[in-house]
């Protein structure tokens, strides 16, 4: 495929699936330059995860059950990347939820954990909700709902920028924010991280989650006439960026901090996919996938020397809280060393790869501004082109607070003095090799992969390579946002953008290395001292959980209980009770007159013929 | 094969055959059991069968339901989907002076439907084998004759004889409720029996009603009842036909059941034995629903097309689809969720019936087999659970699934497969209803839509609760997880969730036909052009006589 770079997509039919009327969904795969690039991702990402899996689910009793659901998993997340339509897309998209569901709730005897598996898999429903109602729209005025029809049909049957087109995006963009984890619906990734740590590497941070972005790229002959539309995926993502970076700045769990980075760096996808920068947003996709999946088995590997160093004393000191960790670079060499380049590549550091993504996205984010349909349309009021410059701002400040929380993880983590226990200090060691290993080869991705898609500015490889490759599939689509120019950017303007933001970078990482005293923390059993003001809001996550239970979920359980159940149906249910008794008393009514007494029958009579009587003759 | 059962004359007489033969059944059951217990009769005390008896009742049960099975599947392949009109059809002089035919015909829906059935039974007995303990002839007895009045309904083609049948199932299952129940048994299958009731007297008289109409203004001195022959011929005002809608309105509405028809059924399937809440939710349930596709909308197409009329009743179907969903969720007795749930999904295909688009009416038709599966299989495995800890309160399990992992494993695929998880049938089901819906009714199908959110919160909750979370009832720890034959009850159900899910072609190509006649029949008789006539009516005319 690399060699001949067809222009048409390979699609493998095998059934149909769902054929009612002028209805034909076909159970049909697509391969094509965009498909492969995530298929690529998910199987070779995916499988230094399990053989990472192999080391550190080695104890547990559900051994089995474990590997079963991730195997589960990567085959929905290659029918939801393969899939030809929208409907078998679907079936992936829910089927990734379903295991997602399945593998936070893997140790589901904790009512947490099997909590935070039912709280993902409904918040990705109402996302689901999105989703269908916009296939419903497709059908209905569109007629189709296979990807290569809707390339071809969309955009001449649908008007640009026109109502009907927009909502369509909309509900698609409301199916992505449920599972890429964006405002509004992002609160169950935090959560996630209740599942096994490998889980959260590969569905939670590397896969999954990428799926919306997927989703907005693969339907980008939608997005790219709708302006409007793309302009809220841009919205949704920088705020969802900034506030979900805010947010990172004060957690604790370093699993938790990890979740609201990719709930951030997901932002900046979106951003990008948003912004028609179709390629920039996949390149992200994949340098996170190496940059994120990194961190999250370096974190699970520092998780699991902790847990077992508290395992040998028999503590239940918390093993993923940073405030007990402190200093393992000592102890755990390797990892320390490959969290640091994993560091500096999310932070944006120049030639580590998320420099090269990152820096696309937000250049390319800065040309649109200058001059595209999305700067010609206007969104709430506001003018496009406006819009986005505020939109490149938030990112560099989401930028800025990267640098400042993922710093603040390394330094809480590896350096200063450590804070685990003197009794468990000698137990802490570096993780087995079956686990160290595919640490170093998302290491050496996580410094190199930026040079797939090498900018012009700084020519070391051949630039572009990602950029050209995925052109047969998204060149249509950026060229329609780009008005039709071949938008080759200046290089001096991207030279300029990169420097500040390389600059905003650095600056991040030195406030946090300045301003962070890891050897003024005290362990997490020690109470610190208490938050004030916005620190505490931002360590209570805007306290948006406890919002959603006070305004959706409690109304609705208590609506449903005491107002729906106890009160309407109890009062439709003493109404069919009460016809059904009122017939009774009829028939009693009836069993008194007959009393048996001659005398009462007599008087019946004589009044009813005085009453007949009456009243023929007043008729008369 | 088609042609070897046609060489056989299977189509000439599968369909009296599958009516007669669970009446057998039944017969030899009372006689053989009461042969066995003769002769210790002396010994034992009032209404308690000896062992032997209640063994001979029970096989007597499965062998005639997997004959019932196993003769019906010849149908699967003698029904030509393509094929115009009613097929299998019999027609035999019953009651020759007011012209009462039996006469029994198939299409797509009632073959369906008809093997949805001849599917469950069989299962039903295997799954109440060691449930039931008491009067065990007369419960399989009973059983089998409600069945010959479920298939009845399914295939008759004549208002009389359909009426007959669907009286003939209302009395099997109130004594099946009545005396195999729970605690509140009496009162659930009285309310089950008298709430029927009262609509479907009011659906004879709107029978009788037709069948002196038919063809004239004026009523006339010979009745009719004879379908194909209405269904062609059938001349009411609008107004009548608006009436004559409403009374088979409400025998369906209460049957389906819509909301606010509903209450009698959290009752009922609380309070009937596994066995009954199988068959409750898994085949009756369909009645009302299949009396508005193949009765109702058909009959009288002004009234169904009328817009207010339509308005209710969709109105009514989005809010079951809601209501029923939120009512789910708070239910602390698991069979009352699965009750409720119900309401929930027949609300979907009344949606897809009254939105009248070939993919939506198609989709009510799978959602109603689907529903008869997925809902077969839950209440099936809150019978199993019940069995050992005789108790419907989730609040009595939690963690559960540590110590009975296949029962676990198979709770949660049903669950997601009443979700409608894509993959399993559920989902096919109701995404057609939705997707041919939003064509016609769009704001409905939006609201519909969001019952899709609401059906993840209550089961996955629910099951939460009762596999998951800490292990809090020392109880259940020596919980036994399913044995060989319960084991055997659920694998040919999951089989099914997963067909249907990956592969429901062969279903939606048997229901084509169906399906599309019976949007053009609404659709061009609500017109008043009627004279066009349609496949079914212009191919069996002159047959009936």
């Amino acid at each position: 495929m690399i060699a001949v770079q067809p222009v048409t997509p390979f699609i493998q039919r095998y059934f149909a699936w769902i054929p009612v009327g002028d209805l034909r969904i076909d159970a049909a795969f697509q391969l094509d330059q965009l498909s492969m690039v995530v298929v690529l991702v998910i199987t070779g990402v995916g499988a230094l995860i399990h053989l990472f899996s192999v080391g550190y689910m080695r104890d547990d009793p559900g051994y089995p059950r474990y590997f079963a659901y991730l195997n589960l998993f990567v085959f929905f997340m290659l029918v939801l990347v393969l899939g030809a339509n929208l409907p078998v897309t679907f079936v992936g998209w829910e089927g990734v939820g379903l295991c997602s569901y399945l593998l936070i709730g893997f140790w589901f005897s904790d009512r947490a954990n099997a909590d935070a598996g039912k709280k993902a898999f409904i918040a990705n429903r109402v996302g689901d909700f999105g989703f269908m109602v916009a296939m419903f729209l497709l059908f209905a005025n569109v007629g189709t709902l296979q990807y290569t029809e809707l390339a071809s049909i969309a955009p001449t049957a649908l008007a640009v920028g026109g109502p009907l087109v927009t909502t369509v995006c909309l509900f698609l963009l409301l199916g992505c924010t449920g599972k890429s984890a964006q405002i509004p619906l992002y609160v169950w990734l935090p959560d996630a991280m209740a599942g096994p740590t490998p889980v959260s590497a590969l569905i939670h941070a590397a896969t999954m989650v990428t799926a919306g972005v997927y989703l907005v790229v693969r339907t980008s002959m939608l997005f790219s006439i709708a302006p409007a539309a793309s302009l809220t995926v841009c919205v949704i993502g920088a705020v969802t960026a900034l506030f979900a970076a805010t947010i990172g700045l004060k957690q604790w769990d370093i699993k938790k901090v990890l979740a609201y980075s990719t709930i951030s760096q997901l932002g900046f996808m979106f951003v990008a996919v948003g912004a028609g920068a179709y390629v920039a947003g996949i390149f992200h996709l994949v340098t996170h996938a190496f940059f994120k999946a990194l961190l999250f088995l370096g974190a699970g590997s520092v998780i699991y020397v902790m847990h077992a160093a508290y395992h040998e004393t028999h503590s239940h000191e918390d093993a993923q809280d940073m405030r007990n960790m402190g200093g393992l670079r000592s102890a755990m060499p390797v990892t320390w060393v490959l969290m640091w380049i994993a560091t500096l590549a999310i932070a944006g550091i120049p030639l580590f790869a998320g420099f090269f993504s990152k820096d696309e996205i937000l250049g390319t984010v800065f040309a649109r501004a200058q001059g595209s349909t999305l700067s010609d349309a206007s969104w709430l009021g506001i003018p496009g082109g406006a819009l986005l410059y505020a939109v490149y701002g938030i990112c560099l400040v989401a930028a800025f607070l990267t640098a400042v929380y993922m710093t603040r993880l390394m330094l809480y983590t590896f350096h200063g003095p450590n804070r685990t226990g003197d009794a468990e200090r000698p137990h802490l060691h570096e993780a087995p090799a079956v686990m160290t290993l595919p640490l170093v080869v998302l290491g050496v991705l996580s410094a190199v992969g930026g040079f797939l898609n090498d900018p012009s500015f700084l020519p070391i490889v051949p630039s572009d390579m990602l950029g050209r490759w995925l052109e047969p599939v998204v060149g249509a689509a950026t060229l329609r946002m780009t008005r039709g120019i071949v938008a080759e950017a200046d290089p001096r303007m991207s030279a300029i953008l990169a420097a500040v933001a390389s600059a905003v970078a650095l600056a991040g990482m030195l406030v946090a290395v300045v301003r962070l005293k890891p050897a003024a923390l005290r362990p997490a059993r020690e109470p610190g001292p208490a938050e004030t003001g916005i620190e505490r809001v931002l360590a209570h996550k805007y306290y948006v959980d406890e919002l959603y239970d006070r305004v959706i979920i409690t109304p609705t359980v208590v609506l449903s209980r005491n107002v729906l159940w106890r009160g309407l149906d109890g009062l439709i249910d003493g109404l069919v009770n009460l016809v059904a008794r009122a017939w009774r008393w009829v028939g009693d009514a009836g069993s008194a007159m007959q009393t048996g007494e001659t005398g009462t029958y007599a008087w019946v009579l004589v009044i009813g013929v005085v009453i007949v009587l009456g009243t023929v003759v007043l008729r008369a | 094969m088609r042609e070897f059962l046609l060489s056989m004359g299977y189509d000439r007489w599968i369909l009296p055959a599958l009516l007669i033969i669970p009446v057998l059944g039944a017969l030899a059951i009372l006689i053989g059991a009461a042969a066995i217990e003769s002769p210790t009769a002396d010994g034992s005390a009032a209404g308690v069968v000896p062992a032997s008896a209640a063994r001979f009742a029970r096989w007597t049960a499965l062998v005639t339901f997997l004959a019932e099975f196993v003769l019906s599947v010849g149908l699967w392949w003698s029904f030509d989907p393509s094929g115009d009109g009613w097929q299998s059809l019999v027609s035999v002089s019953w009651i020759s002076m007011w012209r009462v035919n039996f006469t029994v015909g198939v299409d797509g829906i009632a073959v369906v439907l008809i093997l949805l059935t001849t599917f469950l039974m069989p299962l039903t007995v295997m799954g109440s084998w060691t449930s039931v303990r008491e009067k065990v002839p007369t419960f399989y007895a009973l059983m089998l004759i409600l069945t010959t009045g479920m298939l009845g309904v399914f295939v008759s083609l004549d208002l009389f004889l359909f009426y007959v049948m669907w009286e003939l199932m209302l009395v099997p299952m109130y004594f099946i409720i009545g005396i195999w129940g729970g605690e509140r048994r009496i009162y659930a299958s009285i309310k089950f029996f008298i709430y029927t009731m009262v609509g479907s007297l009011l659906m004879l008289v709107a029978i009788l009603y037709v069948g002196f109409h038919v063809g004239t203004a004026s009523a006339s001195l010979v009745p009719d009842f004879s379908y194909p022959d209405l269904l062609a011929r059938i001349r009411v005002s609008p107004i009548a036909a608006r009436w004559l809608f409403g009374a088979f309105f409400l025998a369906f509405a209460i049957k389906v059941p819509m909301f606010p028809f509903h209450t009698w059924l959290p009752d009922a399937h609380v309070e009937a034995p596994t066995a009954g809440s199988v068959i409750l939710a898994g085949i009756m349930l369909k009645m009302g629903t299949f009396g508005f596709l193949r009765f109702a909308a058909p009959l009288f197409p002004s009234a169904a097309l009328d817009p207010t009329i339509r308005a209710i009743i969709l109105g009514l179907a989005v809010v079951g689809i809601l209501y029923g969903a939120l009512v789910a969720l708070v239910q602390p007795d698991f069979k009352k969720l699965v009750a409720y749930s119900s309401v929930s999904h027949l609300g979907f295909v009344m949606l897809g019936i009254f939105a009248f688009t070939q993919q939506s009416v198609q989709g009510a038709i799978l959602v109603m087999v689907n529903h008869g599966i997925s809902t077969g299989a839950l209440f099936l495995l809150v019978g199993m659970l019940y069995e050992r800890t005789h108790t419907r309160q989730i609040s009595d399990y939690g963690g559960i699934a540590r110590v009975v992992p296949i029962f676990a494993t198979l709770l949660t695929l049903v669950a997601l497969s009443s979700i409608g998880l894509p993959g399993t049938n559920g989902f096919v089901g109701e995404f057609l209803v939705l997707i041919g819906a939003f064509r016609t009714v769009p704001y409905h199908t939006m609201l519909a839509t969001l019952g899709v959110i609401f059906a993840a919160a209550y089961l996955l909750w629910a099951i939460q609760r009762i596999l998951f979370n800490a292990m809090d009832k020392p109880r259940n720890a020596t919980l036994r997880d399913l044995n060989w034959r319960e084991i055997a009850v659920m694998a040919p159900l999951v089989a099914c969730i997963i067909w249907l899910g990956v592969y429901p072609e062969p279903i939606l190509r048997r229901t084509d036909r169906a399906a599309s006649t019976f949007v053009q029949e609404v659709e061009h008789g609500g017109g008043v052009d009627k004279s066009g006539g349609s496949g079914r009516m212009a191919s069996t005319a002159g047959v009936v006589r």
